[in-house]
């Protein structure tokens, strides 16, 4: 029994006097991992703001989603001055409300072990990006929307994120992320090339 | 509740309990006020000015205590008025540019809601602590001891409403490179009636007066103010999210 958590039906984009994408097309099920490709600037994550409900440019079609989503954008509101373990406490999206033993123990997901009390600042890029990431492994929405979720990764961060795509994919989850990378998710991956949407 | 529990049931994924509305705010609010105990500028530098121009104003109109102490409730408003601006120009701008905004924009709740902790926490590190120091520099300009509960409570109310009006300026300018003087343009006329009410209850209260009329205006002013500026800052937000 798969349950259908998205549908984009017949989705533009326009930025200013320019068309984007033209006839986006695609449904997004329980179970399913999307990743969407193009190259730059083809609009991955305009499309992504968009069914996040975040559009900063003109949408038309209509977009359907359930309620419960997580979205990550390539801001991912890390506060410098604040701890790991107080960031994801305090995230603004209002998830799930986390306790703190909850928080560490997704921050040791994401081999962030003794890092919980470190300054979001003093981390490397890869280190906030895998704090912003340990929001995956706390309790948050069925449908993922992810931008760019592999950046500043290394080898073991991008294993732990695919092994979580699929864990949250069995439990009933979707997820649709942006990535340039060829991710390792065999045949559980479901690609969509943006270019043939491409309005120009 | 049983709607709850079937979802928890039909998955582990889609568990996600209810949001606790009070718990998010107070959670929310401690964040906001670690942040301005993190960056201590935000709240001294306000304090500062304040003291600056207080030591200034002496130096330039002589140091004839009677003449001092007849401009000193215009001179306190004055520069409370301006340390409000200065921190109604910072409000929304690091949330903004982080994305902290966007993920409470899409919070399970209304945004005229959510974004109180954060006037909260501001108002608590900027206008509270303004108001209760208030009396000292008012000592300096020669404001009489007695009327210092009027400067306090004028005060509090004043820096609240102050706050509540150059937030709405704030949400609807932030994403605007550079949009101070713009901030400033749009809400400074809307300052004048709160800049009038508050001079107006120190000018009764150093001079035997009846503050209460004035002090009254103020609580309208907050009640109204505390009501509809966060729709109003909400809307804002969204147009600078252009949500």
């Amino acid at each position: 029994m798969s349950e259908t958590l998205l549908s984009v039906s017949d989705v533009s984009i326009n930025k200013g006097l320019r068309q984007l994408l033209r006839g986006v097309d695609f449904t997004v099920k329980s179970g399913e991992i999307w990743q969407l490709r193009g190259g730059n600037g083809v609009g991955k994550t305009s499309l992504l703001r968009a069914m996040a409900g975040l559009a900063r440019v003109e949408v038309f079609g209509a977009i359907n989603r359930c309620e419960d989503m997580l979205y990550s954008g390539h801001a991912t509101a890390l506060k410098g001055a604040l701890s790991a373990r107080d960031n994801l406490l305090s995230h603004p999206s209002g998830m799930g409300m986390p306790t703190s033993a909850e928080v560490d123990e997704a921050l040791g997901r994401v081999k962030l072990q003794g890092y919980e009390e470190a300054k979001a600042g003093r981390l490397s890029a890869g280190q906030k990006r895998r704090v912003a990431l340990a929001r995956l492994f706390l309790p948050s929405g069925r449908l993922w929307l992810l931008d760019e979720p592999f950046t500043a990764l290394d080898v073991l961060g991008v294993k732990i994120l695919e092994e979580r795509f699929i864990e949250h994919a069995d439990a009933g989850g979707a997820v649709v992320f942006t990535s340039h990378q060829p991710a390792d998710l065999g045949d559980r991956l479901n690609l969509l090339n943006l270019e043939q949407f491409s309005g120009e | 509740m049983a709607n709850e529990s079937s979802r928890q049931a039909s998955n582990v994924s889609s568990g996600l309990p209810e949001l606790n509305l009070s718990q998010f705010l107070w959670v929310q609010t401690r964040r906001h006020l670690g942040l301005l105990i993190a960056s201590p500028g935000e709240i001294v530098n306000p304090l500062l000015f304040f003291l600056l121009v207080v030591i200034l104003f002496p130096l330039g109109l002589g140091p004839d205590p009677e003449q001092l102490s007849l401009l000193a409730p215009g001179i306190l408003w004055v520069v409370a008025l301006l340390a409000n601006l200065m921190i109604c120009m910072r409000l929304f701008v690091d949330d903004f540019e982080d994305g902290s905004l966007e993920q409470l924009a899409m919070a399970p709740l209304p945004l005229a809601v959510a974004v109180v902790p954060q006037l909260l926490a501001s108002w608590l590190a900027s206008g509270v602590i303004l108001s209760l120091v208030s009396p000292l520099f008012g000592l300096m300009l020669g404001f009489p001891l007695a009327a210092a509960p009027t400067l306090v409570a004028s005060l509090l109310m004043g820096t609240l409403i102050m706050l509540l009006v150059g937030a709405i300026g704030a949400a609807l300018t932030v994403g605007i490179q550079r949009g101070g003087i713009l901030l400033a343009l749009l809400i400074l006329p809307l300052y004048v009636p709160i800049l009038i009410a508050g001079t107006r209850a120190l000018e009764e209260a150093t001079s035997q007066g009846d503050p209460m009329v004035a002090l009254a205006l103020l609580g309208a002013g907050v009640t109204g103010g505390l009501v509809l500026a966060p729709v109003a800052i909400a809307a804002g937000l969204r147009v600078s999210l252009e949500l």
